[in-house]
């Protein structure tokens, strides 16, 4: 793995958390259920890390927990994905729009 | 397959980007599918460029560990009832959590001898908050899904032994950073992690859940982003710390909204203090009336203002409800909903489950904007809400939600609350409420007693 100096990654992480807290403070009240629901799909992000593991490993053990970590985190992903989307498309109608009620 | 670092790292500065689009779509409710695509996206790219990372294998197991992960998470999303998201999201949260602990456990047990200082403690914050994260998210699953009792549980000395059990834990991370390389060492943290995510939760009543799960998905991100420190792994840094600095944002609104610290939230046991406090406001009578009745009342009313809580969540009434507001509408009633930050189990419960019954969000208010209306409300119809109504929130020192902001439903000229019992609720407090004498009570489950409403209001023709 290619090493990136601590400082530099310790500037990267305050970076991140303050896009982080900028981006999300605009994401109004009646989103916030899908807001937890994406950020639980892009935390599903661990996958990388899951792959990194089980790809590289050598032995029946580590091969044995990258395997479980693969399996919870590609579930982590996929699932985060569609729930947020099944929800978002219940969002979809304009502000107003009495002709969709009826479904 | 790359082997160039540069190239690597430019194909994962393209899934944060998407990342961190994604969440900016989220702005806006008209753009926020599309968003999710965005994400999608980026995720696929991340996902991809590992794939292709040089010295990759074990493809068998990638294969199958994907595809099993892909079945369980497809047959889970596309199944979950809308009033199921607050466990589906713990249950998530947990699930990344997992994956994180796991991650790092595999990363010393490979690397134990090499680690870096920094390394080490990567590995240990992420083993730390991943196992908490994991057994905490399960634990909340488990009581919002009504597997274990909902309401607090609670043992002696409670906080000592978690703090004991945290400190413990903390010994063994110490132990590692300082160079041991026994791999007994950071199971017996894991051990511990999980136990103390378990105390942790326990104590949590139903009521507080939002707090619980958005801290739960600040932990999860905070993990993710630790383990990003332990493979030096830029996408993984920011996408967890996104996720960190959303859930923290989430946790701190939702505390404010029942205005108490998070501290408070976690280690108050809430169940514990109103045993005897909340028992002074139940003298007075309580009114119990019938669907006809109140058909009449809302067939003729001007304003009628809807405030839903986790009680329609509970009995799936959301459909229902969104029929009468409907029909109240066709005869010429202004219908509004009130939404109450804290109702329901998560952060924006009562915004998915009216979306999901098509109710156009423009009719939901936000409990600052609403407030001013419930003196013009004709009726304040109540569908299982309870805590967020309490007016002893308002005015009574000794009640424990005392300072909540609440919605002033009884403002309005009739209130009328529809209630499967007189059991308090989650929290445990009387509602005074109940005994105010412009109140009626509707006993039933919420979806019955909404379906007979709906006929009351159609025999007023």
């Amino acid at each position: 793995m290619n090493h990136i100096p601590l400082v530099l990654e310790i500037t990267i992480l305050v970076l991140a958390a303050f896009l982080g807290f900028e981006v999300v403070s605009k994401v109004p009240t009646m989103l916030h259920t899908p807001l937890m629901s994406g950020t639980n799909f892009i935390h599903g992000i661990v996958i990388v890390g899951a792959i990194l593991v089980l790809g590289l490993a050598d032995d029946g053990f580590t091969k044995a927990v990258g395997f479980v970590a693969m399996v919870l985190a590609t579930a982590n992903v996929v699932g985060g994905w569609f729930v947020t989307d099944r929800m978002l498309e219940m969002f979809k109608q304009r502000p107003g729009d009495r002709s969709r009620r009826g479904g | 397959m790359i082997s160039d670092p540069d190239a690597l790292g430019v194909l994962y500065l393209v899934s944060i980007i998407c990342f961190v689009l994604a969440l900016r779509f989220l702005s806006s409710p008209r753009h926020a599918r599309k968003g999710n695509w965005v994400g999608g996206v980026g995720m696929i790219v991340a996902i991809a460029t590992t794939l292709l990372t040089e010295g990759i294998g074990n493809w068998a197991l990638i294969v199958v560990g994907g595809a099993i992960g892909t079945v369980v998470g497809i047959v889970r999303a596309r199944t979950v009832k809308m009033t199921a998201m607050p466990q589906m999201v713990a249950l998530f949260n947990g699930v990344g959590g997992g994956a994180a602990a796991l991650v790092a456990v595999a990363e010393f047990h490979t690397n134990a001898a090499v680690l870096g200082v920094d390394e080490s403690v990567s590995v240990v914050l992420s083993a730390l908050i991943g196992s908490i994260s994991f057994s905490g998210s399960i634990v909340a699953f488990a009581k919002l899904q009504e597997l274990i009792s909902g309401r607090p549980i609670v043992f002696r000395s409670q906080n000592i032994v978690d703090g004991l059990v945290l400190a413990a834990a903390a010994g063994c991370g110490i132990a590692v950073v300082a160079g041991a390389e026994e791999q007994w060492l950071l199971w017996l943290l894991v051990g511990l992690a999980l136990l103390f995510g378990v105390m942790f939760v326990l104590p949590i009543g139903g009521a507080d859940m939002p707090v619980v799960i958005a801290l739960l998905n600040a932990l999860t991100g905070l993990a993710a982003s630790a383990t990003g420190f332990v493979l030096d792994s830029t996408v993984l840094i920011v996408s967890g710390m996104l996720v960190g600095a959303s859930g923290t944002l989430l946790t701190l609104l939702m505390a404010r909204a029942m205005n108490r610290s998070v501290a408070n939230v976690v280690f108050g046991a809430f169940g514990q203090v109103q045993e005897g406090a909340g028992v002074a406001g139940a003298d007075g009578t309580v009114r119990a009336t019938t669907p006809d009745d109140v058909g009449v009342m809302l067939s003729f009313a001007r304003k009628v203002i809807v405030v839903p809580g986790y009680g329609m969540a509970v009995a799936q009434a959301q459909h229902d409800v969104r029929q009468l507001a409907e029909q109240l509408e066709e005869r010429g009633v202004d219908v509004t909903y009130a939404i109450h930050p804290v109702a329901g189990r998560m952060p924006g419960h009562m915004n998915v489950l009216l979306a999901e019954a098509n109710v156009p969000y423009d009719q939901l208010k936000e409990m600052d904007e609403i407030n001013p209306e419930f003196p013009q409300a004709d009726v304040a119809l109540v569908i299982g809400a309870n805590d967020v109504t309490n007016p002893a929130a308002r005015d009574d020192p000794a009640s424990p939600i005392y300072g909540m902001p609440i919605l002033d439903v009884d403002k309005a000229a009739s209130v009328v609350v529809l209630k499967r019992s007189m059991n308090p609720g989650f929290a445990g407090i009387d509602n005074r409420l109940y005994v105010d004498p412009k109140t009626q009570m509707l006993f039933g489950d919420a979806k019955e007693s909404v379906v007979k409403l709906i006929g009351a209001v159609k025999a007023n023709g």
